[in-house]
């Protein structure tokens, strides 16, 4: 055996005992097994040997060959490990438990209530519709068979422009014209006209906690041949429980709205008591909360639409209401105050 | 309107059902109930009838006396009284020892050195009158200790129904129409009211009457002469007073009565003032004292009853003082009448003066009703004065019949408003029991109309739904979805467009999202030095602070940016609202949805506020549309603007809105130390503008190649500018520049450009790349922009 196998066998189990550094493990590399290293040296001066003893050194160089690359492989992965201990043992410990920096934006809490009212009725097929807040008096009350003189002007105190136009004091103000849009489409086609119209409302009052003369309303109403009582209960029943995320009850009252006939009030029972009375529904168990009906035949023609062909029903949520009912908010004033204080607490709410 | 369950009773039978129930039932099926339902009488007992047999002064006081009363008992009971009006002979309501009265309990008790041994009472101690000025006085002839409640009527249920829930139910504004609403809910017969034979006076001479105006549906009246009776039998004083009425004399009481009873309101005159009744309008406006005393303005619309030309009432309204019965009044008109619901309205209205009257007037009266009032009215009479005497025939007008209203319909139509199943047999049933004729031929419904609902009520066969489902219950409804087809739904565009907005700047920009009023606000404005600006007004504003319509909602949000200085050194509001931009050619106005945002720093340094807010407004449009915003320098138009960096907003060429900072002059009312900036953005505007589509592009497996420059801005170069020098150089593989630094001195302002080559064919050599580049700076140099 040649000693030279030896002697750098030797070498480089004394070069890799005294490393501690990737580079100079590298350097080591490089100087056995690179072009210009000791083993390649090796091998390159087999050419001068004869047959047999080339084949035998041949084999030797390339063991000692597979040696220093295990060997440093092997020192390779040991020095890495270390540096990762180190790496590890260096890592601080954060406190977790510190206060988060939850710096955020805000919804108005009207837009969550709208937003879980409008996804509930968008997944039952209705359209969200939009209708500007100065309206005519055609718009407002005339279509809605609200007609000059009829008591039921004087039940809202409307403000009204220079113009004549006025600020709509009911969302049904729009009626008439989703009518008018989908109408055609419900008698050439038979799709029925399913549609919900969020609004800001006013009314001529003077304001305190519990009055505002700008407020938020939801009405919905569905149009089709053979939608009956049973459907309107139904779809209030269903709705509401979306809405209130439990199981609804609801009650329905005689009511006198002049867009519906039969008019309905519609309660429904009070969570907080459960139905046994408290302050919150007046010790009755139930709390009114939106009036409904089948549309009046005089709407429905006044839209364009056949009441002897067609039949429907509507309904009108105080979104104000149910924002304030939901979120505990008891002066209304807060909802139109810019107040952040306030306001700034309704970062957003999935329920 | 409070309504008494003793009073329904006399027309429907309850025995054997639970009142309370049926008053709730009432509830659900007729009109709303108030929670609170009053048993009347509830906390008395004791009470009885007890005759004072001696007065004696009491010994040491003005004011009591001690009296010997028989209770119906062996002995005599001593009582202190304090009473004024004791009198021997006096029958009185006694509470024997032992008697309660609300919460106290009466026991022997010494009063002033005497011992009392129970209690005369006042009729308000026992709660069946407002009267305490004396202990009661009962004429009626009853034996001593007979308790009270035996003779009378204290044991009452009261419950109150909401006056707006009878709006539009003209007949349910006394006993008798309720009534009927509870026999069709127990299926019990409505008693029929007993009246007078009014047949028996025609001989006699009619009253000189003549309905002169349209406004005067029907006139009836009799005159009635001897009327001896003053004080009204105590049941009827309960009834009323139990019904929120108060005792004033009997004649006036049983005008009460027979409108608490019939809803029909009646009137009586002293027939010396009233002889030649005429109703009519005048032409000329006056003043007229109504009996209550006050001088009212009656103009050329308000309707009058008048002798001859003599007003002496206001139809519907209010007598006359004038004509008011007094103490030597022998012969009396009664009035009972209908006139034009809308008329009486509109004069309440005029007149600021609403009443009993014209409360049921408002809701169109059945003018079948004047008649049967009158013939109730006088039997009432005859059964508490005896010795009352007719002295007309009735006379009667009646000019105007409301249309009988028949309806015919099929069970199909109640099935299909129902969506239930009602059978016909329930159907006749309960509509007969509410009045209505019924015939009923196979499946096909024939109905008249009863004259009290066919005034405006019921009208058509919607109608008749709401008549047969109330009684049906609407508890009672199997619920069942609709049989619609279903089909996509699409959203709008402007509501979508809204939502994403709210989303990116509450969730991506902390901003925090406010609403406000559509109107200017002026005295808060005013403080920030921003005058309202010209527009169009509400017309009945009682605040003249909220008078005028805002053009643009920023004034508003800097009002509100004011309220929040203090909330944090650094805040961002927003909101979507209306504005009116005056009105068009058809004068109506010019509404637009807007969106407002404010940012207020106290912090920031304002080119900073700036610049995030306008990458808010590119961040929206990229996000919505995939498309680039653009500007152009604009010239203020609003007090709040600062004359520079005012920039209009363009999306596609189209103007959407405005951004830029706020005035000095505001900004430091608002706030000394702080920058705020502002944009306003029309949504239709915004929400018109077509979307891009995403353009995808294969990402190049080739390396890209930056190559910087830095160059020397002068002042009035704008970056769009520079942009005009490469975008027509790129050949193909410039794909995007951005500034990568910005240097700043005194002298000059520099930014650093890096420009991004790629191919998705092949590797860039540095000689293409270079020779864009030198176009490029040439371009530069042209416009003045040279390398630093």
């Amino acid at each position: 055996m040649d000693k030279r196998i030896d002697i750098l066998k030797e070498e480089i189990k004394k070069k890799l005992n005294t490393t501690t550094d990737l580079a100079e493990l590298d350097r080591v590399r490089v100087a056995m097994l690179g072009k210009k290293g000791a083993i390649t040296a090796l091998l390159k001066g087999m050419k001068d040997l004869n047959g047999e003893e080339r084949k035998t050194f041949g084999a030797e160089v390339n063991r000692l060959k597979a040696y220093a690359a295990e060997k440093i492989d092997a020192k390779v992965n040991e020095l890495n490990e270390k540096a990762i201990e180190i790496e590890i043992g260096l890592m601080p410990v954060f406190d977790v438990t510190t206060p988060p920096a939850l710096e955020r934006g805000s919804y108005h809490p009207i837009t969550l209530s709208q937003r879980q009212c409008e996804a509930v009725f968008r997944s039952m097929g209705f359209t969200v519709e939009d209708y500007p807040e100065v309206v005519t008096d055609y718009e407002c009350f005339e279509s809605v068979n609200i007609p000059k003189h009829h008591p039921a002007r004087d039940m809202q105190d409307t403000y009204y422009l220079e113009n004549g136009q006025l600020l709509k004091s009911q969302t049904s103000a729009a009626q008439n014209a989703i009518l008018r849009k989908y109408g055609k489409n419900l008698i050439e086609n038979g799709v029925p006209i399913k549609a919900i119209f969020p609004g800001r409302c006013f009314r001529n009052e003077a304001t305190d906690a519990c009055h505002e003369n700008t407020f938020f309303q939801m009405e919905g109403m569905m149009v089709d041949k053979d939608i009956s009582i049973s459907n309107l209960i139904y779809f209030m029943k269903t709705m509401l429980s979306e809405v209130f995320r439990r199981d609804i009850k609801v009650r329905l009252r005689p009511g006198f709205f002049p867009f519906v006939e039969p008019g309905f009030e519609l309660d429904i029972n009070c969570e907080i008591c459960g139905g046994a009375g408290c302050p919150s529904c007046k010790h009755s168990g139930w709390l009114e909360l939106c009036p409904c009906g089948m549309i009046h035949p005089n709407v429905l023609r006044e839209g364009g639409i056949d009441p002897d062909k067609y039949t429907g029903f509507a309904f009108g949520l105080g979104l104000t209401r149910l924002a304030m009912m939901k979120y505990g908010v008891k002066d209304i004033r807060d909802l139109n105050s810019g107040n952040l204080k306030s306001l700034s607490q309704f970062t957003d709410d999935e329920n | 309107m409070f309504l008494s369950m003793n009073w329904i009773s006399d027309f429907v039978d309850f025995t054997g059902l639970d009142k309370v129930d049926y008053i709730h039932k009432f509830s659900l099926a007729t009109a709303e109930v108030e929670n609170e339902i009053f048993f009347k009488g509830s906390d008395i007992s004791g009470i009885v009838v007890a005759e004072i047999k001696s007065v004696e002064p009491h010994p040491d006081s003005k004011k009591l006396h001690l009296l010997k009363v028989d209770a119906g008992e062996a002995e005599l009971t001593d009582v202190v009284c304090g009473a004024p009006n004791v009198r021997v002979g006096m029958k009185t309501a006694f509470a024997k020892v032992g008697a309660k009265i609300g919460e106290i309990e009466i026991a022997p008790r010494p009063l002033a050195g005497f011992m009392s041994c129970g209690m005369c009472c006042s009729e308000a101690e026992i709660g069946i009158s407002d009267d305490n000025s004396g202990i009661m006085d009962i004429t009626d002839d009853v034996a001593n200790g007979t308790d009270l409640k035996d003779i009378y009527e204290i044991d009452d249920i009261i419950f109150e129904v909401d006056n707006k829930s009878l709006t539009n139910r003209p007949d349910l504004w006394g006993h008798y129409g309720i009534a009927r609403e509870f026999a069709a809910l127990t299926g019990r017969p409505l008693k029929p009211l007993d009246t007078a034979d009014l047949e028996a006076y025609n001989a006699l001479q009619k009253v000189d009457m003549k309905i002169e105006d349209p406004l005067c549906q029907r006139y009836s009246c009799l005159q009635v002469e001897n009327i001896k009776r003053s004080v009204s039998p105590v049941n009827m004083r309960i009834r009323l007073f139990y019904c929120g009425m108060r005792g004033i004399n009997f004649l006036a009481d049983l005008t009460n009565y027979l409108m608490l009873e019939m809803g029909q309101p009646m009137h009586a005159f002293d027939s010396r003032k009233v002889g030649k009744i005429r109703i009519k309008r005048f032409d000329q406006p006056f003043v007229f004292r109504t009996l209550d005393g006050v001088d009212r303005k009656i103009d050329e619309n308000t309707l009058m009853i008048c002798n001859d030309n003599t007003p002496v009432a206001i139809a519907g309204i209010m007598g006359g003082l004038d004509s008011e019965i007094v103490e030597d009044t022998t012969t009396l008109t009664l009035e009972s009448a209908t006139f034009d619901a809308a008329s009486i309205r509109k004069s309440t209205v005029r007149l600021a003066h609403r009443t009993d009257a014209s409360m049921r007037y408002e809701k169109s009266l059945d003018p079948e009703m004047t008649v049967p009032a009158i013939a109730r009215f006088l039997y009432l009479l005859q059964q508490y004065d005896g010795g009352v005497q007719v002295v007309s025939a009735l006379t009667d007008e009646y000019a105007y019949h409301y249309p009988q209203v028949d309806l015919t319909f099929d069970k199909a139509f109640v099935d299909r408003y129902t969506g239930i199943e009602i059978s016909s047999d329930t159907i006749v049933k309960t509509l007969e029991s509410l009045g209505f004729a019924v015939s009923l031929n196979g499946d096909d419904f024939d109905v008249k109309v009863p004259s009290w609902r066919a005034t405006k009520d019921v009208t058509m066969k919607a109608d008749i739904i709401e008549e047969i489902t109330r009684i049906y219950g609407y508890d009672n409804f199997d619920i069942n979805t609709t049989r619609s087809p279903l089909y996509p739904v699409r959203e709008d565009a402007v509501k979508s467009n809204e939502d994403k907005i709210k989303d990116i700047l509450v969730k991506r920009y902390n901003l925090h999202e406010v609403h406000s009023y559509v109107w200017a606000y002026a005295d808060e404005q005013k403080a920030l030095g921003i005058p309202v600006e010209e527009n169009i007004k509400l017309a009945n504003a009682t605040n003249p602070n909220i008078e005028t319509i805002r053009r643009t909602m920023i004034p508003t949000q800097l009002c509100q940016v004011k309220t929040n200085v203090g909330y944090a050194p650094e805040f961002g509001i927003f909101e979507i609202g209306r504005v009116v931009e005056g009105v068009d050619s058809d004068n109506l106005c010019i509404e637009h949805k807007k969106l407002a945002v404010t940012l207020y720093s106290k912090t920031a340094d304002i080119r900073d506020l700036y610049f995030r807010l306008r990458d808010m407004l590119a961040v929206i449009a990229d996000d919505l549309k995939h498309l680039p915003l653009d500007y152009r320098t604009a010239e203020p138009a609003h007090s709040y603007e600062h004359p520079v960096n005012l920039n209009t907003v363009l999306l596609d060429g189209k103007t959407i809105g405005t951004l830029g900072i706020v005035h000095p002059v505001v900004s430091r009312k608002i706030d000394k130390k702080s920058s705020i900036v502002f944009a306003e953005i029309d949504m239709d505007a915004f929400a018109s503008v077509k979307n891009a589509s995403i353009s995808y592009e294969e990402p190049s497996k080739f390396p890209p190649m930056d190559y910087d420059i830095s160059v020397i801005v002068p002042t009035g170069v704008f970056f769009r500018d520079l942009k005009k020098c490469w975008e027509n150089e790129g050949g193909g593989i410039l794909k995007s520049t951005r500034i990568v630094d910005t240097y700043d001195t005194e002298h000059f302002h520099s930014v650093t450009i890096r420009f991004e080559f790629s191919s998705a064919e092949r590797t860039l050599s540095s000689g293409e790349v270079q020779e864009i580049m030198n176009r490029v700076i040439e371009n530069l140099k042209a416009i003045d922009v040279n390398l630093r």
